[in-house]
């Protein structure tokens, strides 16, 4: 008898422990801003500390100056920051190359996904050089076919994108259909190759650029694109942000 | 069938609702709270915005975010902390210190799990594995195989975690890398299609993991307005079942709440992304309750 009541104890015993099985009730989702009303963490701040230091003593250096704040999606398929980027690689690429090969860079093409941040008014720092171009890309010159450079310039009306350009001035209906392009001002020539220069991640497909494959000839200039942005920041006092309709689309 | 209803609250912060008239605010000792807390393309911003920038002039910052953290931690200790890839690439400490600062901090702030995004191989994968040992948690991934890369081993393609009693799948995804990243980065990690690698993932953390919750870790986008047939969460919570919850980045998407949609047989599937560089941090509470009370009561979202 002792017996069955010790086993009517375990069942009794089983039955009250078993687990209920459970199911999703309620779900509540939200995001939460970090915010400047939120304490900072004295532990993370020290520890942070000396690696901000020895940042902050090579970045804080004044080299040029803004007039107003620059960004990737002030035009429509151009932009102040864009077209400050192209036209500076464009003009330090240029000695480089023209001193090496006795040829000049005919245009230049870099990529939107490229512009990593917009520069603020006021003054501009090493920092704001490594915020803009914070990758390690080199400048390459690219020398292409003309039917190459024709197939860059149908990826360019394709994208609809802002991607970057120097020196080459395009022009698209309001459906993105080729109107007209235009290399310093003149019209592509079939007969001749251009030298195009641009950076290595774009010539190795980056942003699938694929006419940058298998060119003509291949200059690689040792020159990182952060560097072009430092050295010309130095020369220039005032940073030119303008829109000159080097890319449009026509409203009609 | 599970009867499942949602709400969709439009005040910034979320009232109580009640459903069926049965008050869901009393939770009895059968019922369960797990947190998910969650960050994506964080990109390098360790510090808090300056106060001259244009746009987000003192916000953002690991520190701040360590407190928000803790905070949420005293609150429900059941909490899994988790980011769905970029960690690297954006300021110059990437450039100084190759990520180290980036995974030391991660680390100290208890991160559970990360996916890799694209930007994690800026230094390359030999730059990526190289900062492995500042890393005290993993890393998933499921459509990446790193079987001929030096990551081979380190890279896991989920990883299941129990929390007050409650059993957590998380699976990891990444964006395809050709025409993306330099081929000399990624070397010879392959890329799989992300909705057939989600599809046997969710089976396998349901059915044989036995997983109360399945939550996709991705890095593949949220949507692609002008390319709307590329692989993107949404596509992905529309393509498959069994998954809770995708966390995704890459798009860099401020998502001002998280978005509600049906998956292949009609269930609710959650996806959020919380932008970039650290400004927000996301927070999802899922709530457990016997099948019994949920089958008589019904569930809900409240976003």
């Amino acid at each position: 008898m002792k017996k069955y009541h010790l086993l009517l104890f375990f069942i009794l015993l089983q039955i009250a422990c078993k687990k209920e099985p459970l199911a999703l009730s309620q779900i509540k989702g939200k995001r939460i801003a970090v915010s400047n009303k939120i304490k900072s963490n004295k532990v993370i701040d020290s520890f942070i500390k000396p690696f901000k230091e020895k940042i902050d003593k090579s970045m804080g250096k004044i080299l040029s100056y803004a007039s107003k704040n620059m960004h990737k999606k002030d035009g429509e398929l151009e932009s102040t920051v864009g077209n400050l980027m192209a036209d500076i690689v464009h003009q330090q690429a240029q000695p480089i190359f023209h001193k090496r090969t006795g040829k000049s860079i005919d245009f230049t093409l870099l990529n939107y996904g490229g512009i990593r941040s917009g520069i603020s008014k006021g003054p501009v720092t090493t920092r704001t050089a490594f915020e803009l171009m914070p990758f390690e890309n080199s400048i390459v010159v690219v020398e292409l076919t003309a039917k190459k450079v024709n197939q860059l310039i149908t990826y360019l009306a394709k994208g609809k994108k802002a991607h970057p350009i120097s020196h080459l001035t395009i022009e698209l209906d309001k459906d993105y259909n080729l109107k007209k392009a235009r290399i310093n001002g003149k019209k592509i020539n079939k007969n001749r190759t251009y030298f195009v220069a641009t950076n290595d991640y774009l010539q190795h497909g980056g942003d699938r650029m694929n006419f940058f494959s298998n060119p003509v000839s291949l200059h690689v200039l040792d020159y990182k694109i952060r560097n072009a942005l430092l050295d010309s920041f130095q020369k220039i006092d005032t940073l030119p942000a303008i829109l000159d309709n080097r890319f449009i689309r026509s409203k009609n | 069938m599970k009867r499942r209803t949602f709400i969709q609250n439009s005040l910034a912060t979320s009232a109580f609702v009640t459903l069926g008239g049965l008050s869901l605010q009393s939770f009895g000792a059968s019922k369960k709270k797990i947190t998910i807390l969650h960050t994506n393309d964080v990109h390098s911003h360790i510090d808090p915005y300056p106060a001259t920038d244009r746009r987000n002039a003192n916000q953002g910052g690991v520190s701040r975010r360590a407190t928000l953290i803790s905070k949420f931690r005293n609150e429900n200790p059941h909490t899994l902390l988790l980011d769905a890839g970029d960690i690297f690439q954006g300021t110059p400490y990437f450039n100084y210190y190759g990520g180290e600062l980036e995974f030391k901090l991660m680390s100290m702030l208890d991160y559970d799990l990360a996916t890799i995004g694209n930007h994690d191989f800026d230094n390359g994968i030999d730059g990526l594995f190289k900062q492995l040992p500042h890393a005290k948690f993993e890393f998933v991934s499921a459509n990446y195989d790193f079987k001929n890369t030096v990551m081979d081993t380190h890279v896991k393609p989920y990883k299941t975690f129990v929390k007050n009693g409650i059993k957590i799948g998380v699976f990891g995804l990444g964006i395809k890398l050709e025409g993306l990243v330099d081929k000399r980065m990624y070397k010879e990690t392959k890329y799989h299609d992300p909705i057939e690698t989600a599809q046997d993932m969710s089976r396998i953390l349901r059915e044989d993991e036995h997983c109360d919750l399945v939550i996709c870790l991705s890095h593949i986008g949220y949507f692609y307005k002008k390319n709307p047939s590329k692989v993107s969460d949404l596509i992905l919570a529309r393509k498959t079942k069994g998954i809770d919850l995708i966390i995704g980045g890459h798009t860099h998407t401020f998502l001002k709440k998280p978005t509600i949609e049906k998956n292949s047989v009609g269930e609710n599937v959650l996806v959020n992304q919380v932008g970039a560089y650290g400004l927000y941090l996301g927070k999802i509470d899922f709530y457990f309750d016997s099948a019994k009370n949920v089958s008589a009561n019904g569930s809900s979202i409240i976003v």
